[in-house]
């Protein structure tokens, strides 16, 4: 099965590690990884800024880069849902609004992507520890995945798994919202914290690069000592040898 | 109280009431308790997403008929012996109030909860004419014995005071002499408030939903004080935001049970009250004239825009109740009665971008508010449209946003620019990375370094492993 990765931003130039475990993960369950190289971003931080024509810009770029694919993946449930929303942002546009479906209807965030299209839940990883999992506010709300991430991790040998107290409440992140109301932003980002402590847990796992790079910039500025990953690369551990 | 509170800039009230560490913790109690209680309730109901769905279209359809069912309430409230008044603005409102007040040589006002009389600032101008006018709402009753002091939150405006400070109040204002303990403050505030319900020559309500078929009104509340206000004064004005209206029985029904369900995480609240216009002969009770007051304010501008679903709102604040802006900032940093969510998207389309331009912006487009919503009001995308408006339209946002927005279409719009960018960007950021990571950012980046670690951009992109892995085949 040929899978198109559409990386976002933040994983090509800050979180590379996620995308090379998206990569190795996709590949180990037997899929081929192809890269379009002209895509950019999915235009979300212009768009939920209020700055609409310069965001469609970025999606049509995004459009396409991957007109010629037959499944886009991506490691984040926000950029997954900003692409799902394109249909309803080129409405009644005659040149984008086939494309917008199109794209939109072949997009899966990376957990959604394993467990409704490629049918697994164990992925034969491991990682010892105890930990606990940050449900993005745009992937649960926004693209609707709920349970995936939590069944994959589920399966994760030697991976204790303690449920986040107030788990459905917003890290703070918010895109430019981080910035523009940063002392707002830093209250939700340290009561979030706090729940992770209450679990004490070893390792925050997330699913979207914007909310661990709030939560792990937070930890990091506090000294926790709380190591912060995104879901691939827990997925793509492999301590033990597979037992399959 | 006008809709707008006057309490300094945004910043400034932010910034204090993060510094209010009772308020917030009245608030994430509130928000903790009743996200349980609601979520209980909405089970027990089940079905929940078929029910806002109904929900949805019952609003809806009453605001694209909007014009027909005004008519038809109008008719029956007269055929059933009751007056009905359009007001467009507040003044035509307070002014017909007024004139009612002064005709009935009134004295004594009470009053049951009502935001909508609040937004049209009613009680100044009752009180410039001689009026005593009493809020019979206990949260509404503390908030004005301590010098009208703002609501903080549409259903429990006294939400950001603890007992001690009530029970300071009643000292300070009543003469109390006993305990903080709620019970006995209640006990005292009802005692009060009995001899002004019987003295009373007006009574003014708010109204939660009018029933077009009938000429009724519903009022829903928990401490049965609206059932006094309307029972025993000679006259009744209730006044409603021109949207709050139901077709029949049976969608008030439905409404009602989003209400309580989401609001409270109630089934019913303990008074649910349907009236129809003045006391028939034969009644026990209830007042010899009837008035009506339908607010405009500024509604029918925002009917036919991009905004119209914000008047499906049925002031439930299930959506404050779960924003975890609010939850830190409190109502009273939003600068308006309306707070929350509901306040971020109403408060600058009633009262402007230049009183309300940074309430968009206060929320992190999490969209609990849009998931909590029992009406389906897309709050966090009204908050978006607001946010294009101010850039596009009324040109306030800032420069450097602006450029940087300009940069950003350049860069993701063209693969070339972009891959030119994020190549360059590690050198771009080296002056101000130390162990890999920025501690003192620059521009932007400095108000997002104040309180987090930023990550150094990696020399090595993904998309250079991933090329590079590509010419050299794949490791085994």
């Amino acid at each position: 099965m040929k899978v198109s990765l559409f990386v976002t931003c933040l994983i090509d130039l800050f979180y590379t590690n996620a995308g090379k475990a998206t990569v190795e993960l996709l590949e180990r369950l037997g899929c081929e990884i192809d890269f379009p190289e002209a895509q950019t971003c999915c235009g979300q931080p212009a768009y939920n800024s209020g700055y609409v024509k310069e965001a469609k810009e970025a999606m049509k770029q995004m459009m396409r880069a991957f007109a010629d694919t037959d499944y886009v993946v991506t490691p984040s449930g926000s950029c997954a849902a900003m692409l799902k929303e394109y249909p309803h942002i080129f409405h009644g546009d005659p040149e984008w609004e086939d494309e917008a479906k199109r794209l939109a209807a072949k997009t899966y965030e990376l957990t959604q992507f394993l467990v409704d299209v490629l049918k697994v839940e164990d992925v034969g990883a491991s990682l010892h520890g105890r930990a606990t999992y940050h449900t993005s506010c745009h992937m649960t709300r926004l693209l609707g995945v709920k349970e995936a991430p939590l069944r994959l991790l589920k399966h994760v040998k030697g991976l204790e798994l303690a449920p986040l107290p107030n788990a459905h409440q917003c890290c703070g992140f918010g895109g430019t919202f981080s910035v523009k109301m940063g002392p707002i932003s830093e209250q939700m980002v340290d009561e979030k914290i706090s729940h992770i402590e209450e679990v004490e847990a070893d390792y925050l796992i997330g699913a979207d690069c914007g909310c661990l790079m709030n939560i792990g910039g937070r930890i990091e500025r506090l000294g926790k000592p709380i190591r912060v990953m995104h879901i691939a690369e827990v997925l793509n551990q492999r301590n033990e040898k597979r037992g399959e | 109280m006008p809709m707008k509170i006057e309490n300094g800039p945004f910043w400034k009230r932010v910034e204090e009431n993060l510094q209010n560490d009772f308020m917030r913790g009245a608030v994430a109690g509130m928000q903790d308790r009743g996200y349980v209680r609601r979520l209980g309730v909405i089970e027990e109901l089940g079905h929940w997403e078929e029910w806002r769905s109904l929900a949805e279209q019952i609003r809806k359809h009453t605001l694209e008929h909007l014009d027909y069912y005004l008519m038809q309430l109008s008719e029956n409230v007269t055929k059933r012996g009751g007056h009905v008044f359009f007001a467009q603005t507040a003044e035509e409102a307070n002014d017909y109030i007024r004139r009612i007040t002064l005709e009935k040589q009134a004295k004594k006002i009470v009053k049951s909860k009502s935001m909508v009389t609040e937004e049209i600032n009613l009680n100044p101008v009752l009180e410039a004419i001689g009026c005593d006018v009493v809020e019979t709402d206990l949260g509404e009753y503390i908030l004005q014995i301590d010098d009208h002091d703002p609501p903080s939150h549409i259903v429990g405006p006294a939400l950001h005071k603890n007992k001690e400070q009530i029970r300071d109040v009643f000292r300070r204002k009543l003469g109390y002499d006993k305990s903080s303990d709620p019970v006995e403050l209640a006990r005292h505030a009802r005692e009060t408030l009995r001899r002004d319900y019987l003295t009373a020559d007006i009574g003014i309500t708010g109204c939660n939903f009018a029933i077009a078929e009938s000429g009724s009104i519903t009022l829903v509340t928990n401490e049965g004080n609206a059932d006094l206000v309307t029972a025993l004064p000679k006259t009744q004005i209730t006044v409603m935001g021109m949207e709050r209206i139901v077709p029949t029985f049976e969608e008030m029904e439905v409404l009602v049970s989003m209400l309580t369900r989401s609001a409270v995480g109630q089934k019913l609240t303990s008074y649910i009250t349907v009236l129809t216009g003045p006391r028939d002969e034969g009644d026990a009770d209830g007042p010899e004239e009837f008035h009506l007051v339908i607010v405009d304010n500024g509604r029918s501008s925002i009917l036919g825009t991009e905004f119209q679903p914000v008047l499906q709102c049925i002031r439930c604040a299930a959506c404050v109740n779960v924003c975890p802006v609010y939850r830190h900032i409190g109502g009273h940093s939003y600068g308006s009665i309306y707070s929350g969510p509901i306040g971020a998207v109403l408060s600058p389309l009633l009262g402007g971008y230049d009183d309300y331009k940074e309430l968009p912006y206060a929320s992190s487009l999490c969209a609990a508010c849009t998931e909590a919503c029992p009406v389906k009001i897309p709050l966090h995308e009204l908050l978006i449209k607001h946010r294009q408006i101010i850039v596009e339209r009324e040109g306030k946002a800032p420069v450097a946003e602006k450029l940087a927005m300009k940069a950003f279409r350049l860069g993701t719009a063209s693969p070339s620019l972009y891959r030119f960018g994020t190549k360059f960007a590690p050198s771009a950021f080296a002056p101000f990375v130390e162990d890999g990571r920025i501690t003192k950012g620059p521009g932007p980046l400095k108000a997002w370094t104040e309180s987090r670690e930023f990550p150094a951009p990696n020399k090595e992109r993904f998309r250079d492993w991933f090329l590079d892995r590509q010419k050299g085949g794949k490791p085994s």
